[in-house]
């Protein structure tokens, strides 16, 4: 039985449809992330599910139950915002323990304690317990508020860029931590962001979203090999793909319907000039530590790569490239197979 | 434009000390990246030099002139918040335009600067636009107007980027860095995003805990870094560390690990038993059957192009890049080797980097 379902929700605010249509189901234990830009509609699916919006149509199911008339308290779920929100004149501890002193679900001290005290250890902020909430930095703040959705063990936890607002080093820790806590714990997330490398690490499926329509659900794996469209392919990988027009290929395998060809990193090949293939000339190499993006231009067509380490390139060097599997798409955008058919790749 | 230099700097609030005697200068329109983690001290940096913060010790100089216990409004300085506030009611022209009127300046001056600063940043078609129906990019480049409209001497920048989606912070930060250049700007600035900092700065300075770590362009820092901190928090997944017991000669060239030699950078200092740390990076790990350093694979994060393949060995974890293509399974048995001329040693206890080829500049990146 699916935890969560959302089916055909729609929701406008004045002339903007926020969502559009969305179904999704979400199984028990699983980690669902939604990717998408700024304005795509994936809040607002995080908001109708809580409940702290109402869908125009279409209907909420939480554990085999229609919540969609109930109010946010009775659907057993907990969210994190972007912008952690904490008792400014309470401790750590105090923060943490709040959820659970609330008389909906009373607990005896001993067992707050306990549970306070695991979930600070897992978040690395045990020393802090005593703290004000206003003494902290701001990436303890943000594990504080996860926290204190951790120590509640609701149905389904909602989580809206809980992360964004954290240092590289801190947002990287913390997703481990997070796949971590949610395997151990076999608890169900939704959680949505706009940063790809959240969503490929953490995910068991992500789904794609632009403008309130979910475009794509699928493993990540699925969604970077399989995207079905060029706009799912241009949200993942670094660098992001090239799209190029398919003549620029002068290859009689393409299929006549092909109007984009789409060229990741490890489509492309690069060799000394002189063998077979386009020939591009190296317009400057980009050092950003552990990736270094070759820019090549090729006509007037710029394409960027990742650069070999083994391989020294230089700006105004000329080069032959070799395009292996590139994906092919249509007019409309959506990917079509070597046969030209769509849903054949 | 203008040279800033920082004098041993410190800044302590009651007991506490957020800013432990930092020296660093920022060349003639240069563009010079603070980084580090959050309270490493680097917003108070930025607000001394801001003039927002009197320093506890030490002096600040602007184009050789002590501003230290100058006020903000004598200094000659703009600055770019992360949220920048525009005047709702008023349209483009008049938010760019509002610090002239401030200072009282004649109307066609105000007019000609508006105009300048609107074209260098392309929203020139843009001016009689009310601020309130434009995209969060265009917001941006209005409050970034309003800082050039001033010609001040020097930028400093704290996160302004940071509360944007991270595709169009890529996009800014590329804009950001030409307008630097296109004015000949002295610019600072703050942030604790890597990849930013990478693609923008000329030197970058680390900070930890109040104190500077490294100083250095970003390929030094990323290659050579001076401290194993700096090792750690630069780099996605950062640095490797596997650690030695073992004493150390001038000339060597090969390390034991684990009872297996491994070639290394030739160590530039005689140093006695004691423990170090190797450090390598992601990228210059790759899988070898043949190799005698052994570990298992304990898991593998997909990342689309390569995957990040986590091994434990008996000296310590290892991270290594590898193409998605490869196949790896959780729990085998696999053999690793390291990029010889790309391995840092460092002072287990210290965290300092020991002198090497690589580290003494025998390397050319």
């Amino acid at each position: 039985m699916a935890e969560v379902a959302l089916l055909d929700v729609s929701k406008s605010f004045g002339a903007v449809e926020a969502v559009r249509g969305l179904s999704l189901s979400i199984a028990d234990g699983e980690f669902v992330v939604l990717l998408g830009p700024t304005g795509a509609g994936k809040t607002t699916t995080l908001r109708l599910i809580a409940g702290l919006e109402r869908p125009d149509r279409g209907d909420v199911v939480i554990q085999g139950r229609v919540v969609t008339d109930e109010v946010p308290a009775e659907r057993d779920v907990a969210f994190v915002f972007q912008q952690y929100s904490l008792y400014p004149h309470l401790t750590v501890y105090d923060n943490l323990a709040f959820p659970l002193r609330s008389p909906a679900r009373r607990m005896d001290e001993t067992t707050v304690r306990r549970r306070v005290q695991q979930v600070a250890e897992l978040l690395h902020i045990e020393q802090k317990l005593g703290n004000r909430a206003t003494a902290l930095s701001g990436g303890e703040m943000q594990r504080v508020a996860i926290g204190r959705a951790l120590v509640r063990e609701p149905a389904l936890y909602l989580m809206d860029e809980p992360l964004s607002s954290l240092d590289a080093k801190l947002r990287a820790e913390l997703r481990l931590e997070l796949k971590r806590i949610q395997r151990e714990l076999g608890t169900t997330i939704l959680y949505v962001t706009h940063d790809q490398i959240e969503a490929m690490t953490m995910a068991d499926r992500i789904g794609v979203m632009n403008e309130g329509v979910l475009i794509q659900l699928g493993t990540p794996r699925e969604v970077y090999e399989r995207p079905s469209s060029a706009y799912v392919a241009s949200r993942l990988g670094t660098p992001s793909i090239n799209l190029l027009p398919a003549e620029l290929l002068g290859d009689d395998s393409v299929p006549p319907n092909v109007r984009t060809v789409g060229l990741r990193t490890e489509h492309i090949r690069i060799s000394s000039a002189g063998r077979t293939g386009p020939l591009a000339r190296v317009h400057w190499v980009e050092h950003l530590g552990d990736q270094n993006h070759v820019h090549l231009k090729l006509d007037q067509h710029s394409l960027v790569t990742l650069a070999d380490p083994a391989q020294e390139l230089k700006a105004g060097d000329h080069v032959s490239l070799e395009f292996t599997e590139p994906l092919y798409f249509d007019q409309a955008g959506n990917r079509v197979g070597a046969d030209g058919l769509r849903g054949h790749a | 434009m203008a040279e800033i230099r920082i004098e041993t700097v410190a800044k302590t609030f009651g007991a506490f000390a957020a800013v432990k005697g930092v020296n660093f200068t920022v060349e003639h329109g240069s563009f010079l990246v603070i980084l580090g983690p959050s309270g490493c001290g680097k917003t108070t940096t930025l607000r001394m030099i801001a003039g927002l913060e009197l320093p506890s010790a030490g002096r600040i100089l602007l184009d050789g002139e002590d501003v230290t216990a100058l006020p903000a409004s004598a200094r000659d300085i703009a600055f770019v918040f992360q949220l920048f506030a525009l005047y709702p009611h008023m349209n483009v022209r008049q938010n760019i335009g509002f610090p002239l009127r401030c200072q009282n300046y004649p109307r066609a001056e105000i007019r000609r600067g508006v105009e300048e600063a609107a074209k260098l940043l392309r929203i020139d078609h843009l001016l009689d636009r009310r601020v309130g129906g434009l995209s969060g990019g265009d917001r941006q480049r209005v409050a970034l107007g309003r800082a050039i409209v001033r010609r001040p001497k020097a930028f400093l920048m704290d996160e302004p980027l940071g509360a944007l989606d991270s595709e169009f912070r890529r996009l800014m930060c590329g804009e950001l860095r030409e307008l630097h250049d296109r004015i000949d700007a002295t610019t600072v600035y703050i942030t604790h995003d890597q990849l930013e900092a990478m693609a923008m700065a000329d030197r970058i300075v680390i900070m930890n805990q109040g104190r500077v770590e490294q100083i250095g362009t970003p390929q030094e820092i990323y290659d050579r870094p001076n401290t194993m901190f700096v090792a750690d928090f630069i780099g996605a997944p950062p640095m490797s560390f596997l650690d030695v017991h073992t004493s150390l000669r001038r000339g060597d060239r090969r390390i034991r690990i684990d009872g297996v030699a491994v070639e290394i950078p030739e160590v530039f200092e005689d140093r006695s038993e004691g423990k170090f740390a190797i450090g390598v990076r992601p990228e210059n790990v790759t899988f070898a059957d043949v190799s005698p350093l052994r570990g298992q694979v304990i898991g593998a994060e997909y990342l689309g192009t390569t995957q990040i393949v986590t091994v434990m060995t008996a000296s310590g974890q290892v991270k290594a890049r590898l193409p998605s293509g490869n196949a790896v399974r959780v729990g085998e048995s696999v053999g690793l080797a390291l990029r010889p001329d790309r391995i840092s040693l460092f002072d287990a206890i210290s965290g300092q980097a020991l002198s090497s080829a690589l580290h003494d500049g025998g390397y050319r990146g």
